[in-house]
């Protein structure tokens, strides 16, 4: 195991596909939620996946992080499959991932989140002895550095600002030095000015690190501003893909989706 | 709060305590009986037993008490727990300083106290746990009790039932030792007397927690010629109603522990069976001197009739008196040896701890239930006294290896 | 056979009536206030003892004086449940998870004693109810006209139900709580009116349920304790806040009985716990119930911020076992023996503290492992013929695996369901105790069980313990601030996170579970070896209720608070035991004070009250946080 995760977390090169996903498709109760889906994420970029409400965009990352099995098609990482693989496969295979609704620890400091994610990461975990605390103390603060929290390190997470909140998860998600960075609903309920500042911080990590980045996004402006490509999903079907300026002049998009008026602003 | 006042006078009390202990000569103060009962948990049968107990207590020590000393006694809750009854054992024997123990309710919990009397060579008299084991398989020099055994009992009542003509039998116990050994006995000793009987039904409802209608539909549903109950308290409350409501009892005997007892039989009111065969306890109607006096004392002191419970309280109490008496000590083996062979006055007449197995002959009385102005009683009864329903003393020997 | 079977199903549908009354109201109850309400049997005896006073006054033979009892005996209960909410749980709803069961149980201790002083220690039975005397002839048997009349109950108060839930608003506002809390509150919808109306409804229907026992049952001081378990299970099984499920649980339940008595009848009682314990593994959220919308643990505050000890803690508690260490020089035997006693309880509370506080998983049969420690060690001696020291230490390891076989099932579950399902275990392994007689003894127990020779004094017993205990206790403490620890907190706090970081949130539970159940073994073995015997009641309901109580009175968000919570717990009720035969009243009064005085617990409020005084510079916010979670 520990061989496979040498391997692959060799530095991936921009233009390498970090990410493929090929006619995926699920459906429920009949409903076909993502109807043949296929995409690629290159290392170092950034993707947006956007639809209008009810589009598939949930199911389709839920798809790729392990929460739901696809009916069909294949997700492939750095060349691997991990379709159907459960969460914890996922993550341990290169994926890092941060949630709509901020998912951290309240028991624990801001330090501790991402030193916890650290110990899983090292296979430290079944260990029942010595401090958790003393664990990986600088690599967790080189981390927090990166988003600006160290010096909100000893906080508990209870108790911090949303925006704050939101860059810790992105420091958990990066400490198992992913190859894909998937973030659902990244800049949901922030204000315009930390939006554009979290998705600065994270586009500058991505190219940094040759992190590949799959995002869904209300906001277009967030949208066009940070995405090096964007995909659109409508009932369940990808209709168009491109960048941020091809994609706006779609007249199909714009049929289906800016023309409902969700032209900015979240939902 | 309460804690933090109570640990600080236990400490404060310790050190007091700690320095003169010399000082307090052995015999100076009152004899001290440390009594452990289920009375929170078995309220029915044990507050006439606590009643019937001080009303024993104030009459020994008006009379100058034992050897010149007054007889104190310290009340302790076990909760129906045996766990907490050694606990209380343990404080009273190392605490309190208490000259012997008493008490019991439930079977584990006089085993319970049983074994720490062993264990500590300390003097256990079990007032009212039934199980045999008490004095049998598990006794031991220190212990020794007052009431009839579930073994005696069950003798008493087979007594009766070998002369019914029924052949087919059905039996209902609780769920728990006493039932189960009541309805061993009981077959064991019928089968001997009458071996053409036969057992089609047996119901073993939780105790405290009979199913009445399903489970009298069950023994209706073998078609007994009659029946033998070991339930007692709300069970047989609840299975006497559905049973006469669905005509369990209709056309058969019924033979039944304890039911006699006005513990059990005054709850039922108008809706007391008649005829059953039962063992129990005619308050009213016991008129022997003894136990004239007994009743008159009771209710002039608590302006109420005494219950079974009572006489078991008043009959242990007076009974450790006598052995103090005996004994002139207080010292524990001094008083085993007292106790092995000791007669005493008891409200049902005279008594006596047999040496051989360290059960009292107190008896029982077998009758037949009935109902009187809307009340139930007993009718034809006889005292039967506890020495004849014994094993040999070869059966004994063999069911009892302490000896 | 046929008549018979028919016969018994009528049966076993009588008797689901009351129980489903009782049921229902505590499932409506849970589902809106998330309380579960250890005190729901109480109220049924009480609406039992109540309906026999005022029956009697009004005129049993009379109709109008029969019902009119009945029906105000089940208004007066929920006027009881008026004054509970108002007076007690009202003040602790934004305490912890299930802190609001510790003050229903100091309800029910109360209530038990308030029932005996009042109504005295005899059983009363009822009068039969007018019009309702007699049988009427089925299937060849003789049925009584009210069994018939309660069969009849059910469906009727079920209708009602939903009548009620369905086309009034109130109904409507108790269905969307029931669904979500937070949009109830959102609504502005006077929440407290809500809350305190239907505990009352709830209440109502207990007593009502426990009135119409009249005619049926001795009204008797053990309904309250015999009930509540039954009921809890039914309300599982049909799954939580489903009203229609709690009816096809009670009518399962009533029916198994039934049946049970003529198949098994030595089982009766543990049949249900069976009947629960296969349908949670098979349905996890019950018959009618669904998983829990979002975060499971979404009611009650966020976990606050756990740290380490500082040093004067740490001070403290060395200074504290010192002591301890100490005391045989000056104290006399008695004291050692409940001091010994007192350690055990600490080591038992703080293993189910392990699974509880880090873990979240509260556990409601936590007496099992410790039962299961002191058998392991009573049947080491009995039938091995071992001397105390193998005994001692084979005993956690019966425990242990006890833990593996049942922690697998349980770490599938969670929150109540989880708890549930541990008491279900719990009774099946008690009820293998006390049936299992040639084995075990059954409830005599196993007699004998006493130390070596080197260890038989109080004062090397006390060490022992001592020493045992405190190394027990120390593991445990390290071991939540180590890695596994901190992964068992994650998977609470928020297990779709710790998913997503690569833990194995179900593996990590299970070891969790299965430490603490060995921990609760050792505990339970030193325990055998100073009362000298083993008895079923070590495993029994009332020991997994004391190990709760202790955990929720210290602060179950605390390292420490469950060590507290036993000295102050098992001290308190170990002194009101010698003091005063109303121990009960006064434990209950206590526990409920202290609930109202401390709510996050003795060592959570403590700390609360210490960080106020010194008013550190961090935000107030902050500060509370962080002093609830330390030590």
């Amino acid at each position: 195991m520990s061989v496979v995760l040498q391997q692959s977390r060799a530095p991936a090169m921009a233009g390498d596909p970090v990410l493929v996903v090929r006619d995926l498709a699920k459906s429920f109760g009949g409903v076909r939620a993502v109807d043949g889906v296929s995409f690629s994420v290159e290392a170092g970029t950034m993707l947006a996946l956007i639809g209008p409400n009810g589009a598939g965009k949930t199911t389709c990352f839920n798809m790729l992080n392990g929460q739901l099995r696809p009916d069909k098609g294949e997700v492939l990482l750095g060349g691997r499959p991990i379709t159907g693989m459960k969460p914890r496969a996922v993550w341990r295979m290169g994926v890092g991932r941060t949630f709509q609704i901020t998912a951290t620890f309240t028991s624990m400091t801001v330090r501790e989140n991402v030193q916890m994610a650290l110990i899983s990461h090292a296979g430290e975990i079944w260990s029942p002895f010595g401090r958790a605390r003393d664990r990986h103390k600088a690599a967790a603060d080189a981390l927090l550095a990166q988003v600006g929290m160290v010096e909100q390190a000893e906080r508990a997470c209870g108790v911090l600002a949303y925006g704050d909140l939101k860059r810790v998860e992105l420091a958990v998600a990066l400490a198992n030095q992913p190859k894909l960075l998937l973030m659902d609903e990244p800049t949901a309920g922030m204000a315009p000015r930390e939006r554009i500042e979290l998705m600065a911080l994270t586009a500058e990590i991505a190219a940094a690190k040759g992190i590949a980045v799959l995002f869904t996004e209300h906001d277009m402006d967030v949208v066009f501003t940070h995405s090096d490509s964007v995909i659109v999903l409508d009932r369940g079907l990808l209709i168009a893909h491109g960048t941020a300026e091809e994609v706006r002049r779609d007249p199909n998009v714009r049929a289906v989706y800016l023309g409902s008026g969700a032209t900015s602003g979240g939902h | 709060m309460t804690i933090d006042r109570r640990s600080f006078l236990g400490v404060a009390s310790m050190a007091a305590i700690a320095a003169p202990s010399l000082v307090r000569a052995q015999g100076a103060g009152p004899i001290k009986v440390g009594e452990i009962n289920s009375y929170t948990a078995q309220p029915a049968f044990l507050k006439p037993y606590r009643q019937g107990w001080e009303l024993a207590l104030e009459q020994i020590n008006a009379a100058g008490g034992v050897m010149g000393r007054k007889i104190e006694t310290i009340f302790r809750d076990d909760g129906g727990k045996p766990e907490d009854a050694v606990r209380h054992a343990g404080d009273l024997v190392n605490a309190e300083k208490v000259d012997l123990l008493s008490g019991g309710f439930l079977s584990n919990v006089g085993l319970a106290i049983a074994d720490f009397a062993k264990q500590n060579k300390k003097l256990y008299v079990a007032s009212e746990p039934l199980s045999d084991a008490v004095v049998w398989a598990n006794g031991n020099r220190y212990t020794f009790r007052l009431r009839p055994s579930t073994y005696m009992q069950a003798a008493m009542l087979v007594e009766e039932a070998a002369k019914l003509p029924a052949k087919k039998w059905a039996l209902v116990a609780p769920n728990y030792e006493y039932g189960q050994s009541g309805v061993r006995w009981f077959k064991e000793l019928l089968k001997k007397a009458k071996p053409d009987v036969e057992f089609v039904a047996e119901q073993f409802p939780a105790l405290g927690r009979i199913d009445a209608g399903a489970t009298v539909q069950a023994l209706e549903a073998s078609k007994p010629d009659a029946i033998f109950n070991v339930t007692f308290g709300a069970d047989l409350s609840n299975f006497v109603r559905q049973g006469n409501t669905r005509g369990l009892f209709e056309g058969r005997s019924v033979v039944s522990m304890l039911t006699g007892e006005p513990e059990y039989l005054d709850p039922l009111g108008a809706e007391a069976p008649v005829g059953w065969i039962v063992t129990g306890y005619p308050h009213a109607d016991i008129q022997t001197p003894e136990h004239v006096k007994f009743r008159d004392a009771y209710k002039a002191k608590y302006n109420d009739y005494p219950r079974l419970g009572s006489v078991v309280g008043f009959d242990t109490m007076n009974s450790i008196a006598a052995a103090l008496a005996k004994a002139g000590s207080t010292d524990t083996e001094k008083l085993v040896d007292a106790l092995e062979g000791l007669k005493f006055p008891s409200a049902f007449g005279s008594a006596e701890y047999r040496a051989i197995d360290h059960q009292s002959t107190l008896g029982a009385y077998v009758g037949k239930t009935a109902v009187k102005d809307g009340k139930g009683t007993m009718v034809d009864w006889t005292y039967r006294d506890g020495a004849k329903y014994l094993p040999d003393d070869a059966e004994v020997k063999k069911l009892r290896p302490a000896g | 056979m046929i008549d018979l079977i028919l016969t018994q199903t009528l049966n076993g549908l009588a008797s689901a009536s009351s129980l489903f009354l009782v049921a229902s109201g505590l499932s409506i109850i849970f589902g809106v206030t998330r309380i579960v309400n250890f005190a729901h049997g109480s109220l049924y005896m009480l609406g039992a003892y109540l309906a026999w006073t005022l029956v009697s006054y009004l005129g049993p033979a009379d109709t109008f004086g029969f019902w009119g009892g009945v029906l105000l005996a089940a208004l007066l209960v929920g006027l009881a449940g008026v004054l509970i909410e108002v007076l007690i749980l009202r003040r602790i709803y934004q305490a912890p998870e299930l802190f609001q069961l510790l003050a229903t149980f100091g309800v029910v201790l109360m209530l038990q004693d308030l029932a005996l002083a009042t109504w005295g220690p005899e059983d009363k039975l009822g009068p039969r109810a007018p019009g309702f005397k007699s049988f009427v002839i089925l299937f060849d048997n003789r049925f009584p006209t009210y069994e018939l009349f309660l069969i009849a109950v059910g469906p009727l108060v079920l209708g009602l139900l939903w009548f009620l839930f369905q086309k009034t608003r109130w109904g409507t506002l108790v269905r969307a709580a029931t669904q979500d809390r937070e949009m109830v509150g959102a609504l502005g919808v006077n929440q407290r009116l809500l809350f305190t109306s239907v505990f009352a409804f709830g209440s109502m229907l207990a007593g009502l349920g426990g009135a119409l026992q009249l005619p049926r049952e001795a009204v008797n001081l053990h309904m309250d304790l015999a009930m509540i378990s039954e009921a809890f299970v039914v309300v599982v099984v049909g799954g939580l806040g489903s009203v229609t499920g709690a009816y096809l649980a009670a009518v399962l339940i009533g029916i198994l009985h039934a049946f049970g008595i003529l198949i098994f009848p030595k089982i009766t009682l543990v049949l249900v716990f069976l009947v629960m314990a296969v349908v949670l593994v098979v349905k996890p959220y019950g018959l009618m119930g669904r998983a829990p919308v979002g975060h499971a643990r979404g009611h009650g505050p966020a976990e606050p911020l756990l740290l380490p000890a500082d040093r004067l803690t740490k001070l403290a508690g060395l200074l504290a076992l010192a002591l301890l260490a100490l005391t045989p020089i000056f104290a006399p035997d008695y004291l050692l023996s409940t001091l010994t006693e007192l350690i055990i309880f600490a080591l038992f509370a703080a293993s189910l503290h392990f699974m509880m506080g880090p873990g979240g998983m509260a556990s409601f049969g936590h007496a099992a492992y410790f039962g299961l420690g002191a058998y392991g060690a009573a049947l080491a001696v009995k039938w091995l013929g071992a001397p105390m020291e193998p005994a001692l230490v084979f005993a956690p390891f019966l425990a242990g695996i006890a833990g593996v076989v049942f922690g697998w099932f349980c770490v599938r579950l969670s929150g109540v369901y989880l708890a549930m399902l541990t008491l279900a275990f719990a009774q099946i392994a008690w009820a293998t105790a006390f049936q299992w007689v040639e084995l075990t003894g059954g409830d005599n127990g196993i007699l004998g069980v006493w130390p070596s020779a080197w260890a038989s004094s109080k004062t090397a017993y006390f060490y022992l313990t001592l020493g045992v205990c405190a190394v027990s206790i120390v593991a445990l403490r390290l071991t939540i601030f180590s890695p596994l620890g901190y992964g068992l907190r994650a998977a609470r706090d928020n297990p779709l996170r710790a998913e997503a970081i690569g833990l194995d949130v179900m593996r990590i539970q299970w070891v969790a579970f299965i430490v603490a159940a060995f921990a609760a073994g050792i505990a339970g073995a030193l325990f055998a070896f100073s009362k000298g015997s083993v008895f079923p009641t070590y495993m029994a309901i009332p020991r997994s209720v004391d190990a709760l109580l202790m955990v929720l009175l210290g602060g179950v968000q605390t390292v420490s608070g469950p060590i507290i919570g036993a000295f102050a717990y098992a001290g308190l009720s170990e002194q009101l035991m010698k003091a005063t035969m109303y121990w009960r009243f006064g434990l209950g009064l206590s526990i409920v004070l202290l609930v109202i005085l401390f709510p996050r617990g003795l060592v959570g409020g403590s700390l609360l009250l210490v960080e106020r005084w010194c008013r550190r510079p961090e935000a107030a916010a902050t500060a509370r946080l962080a002093a609830e979670g330390g030590r």
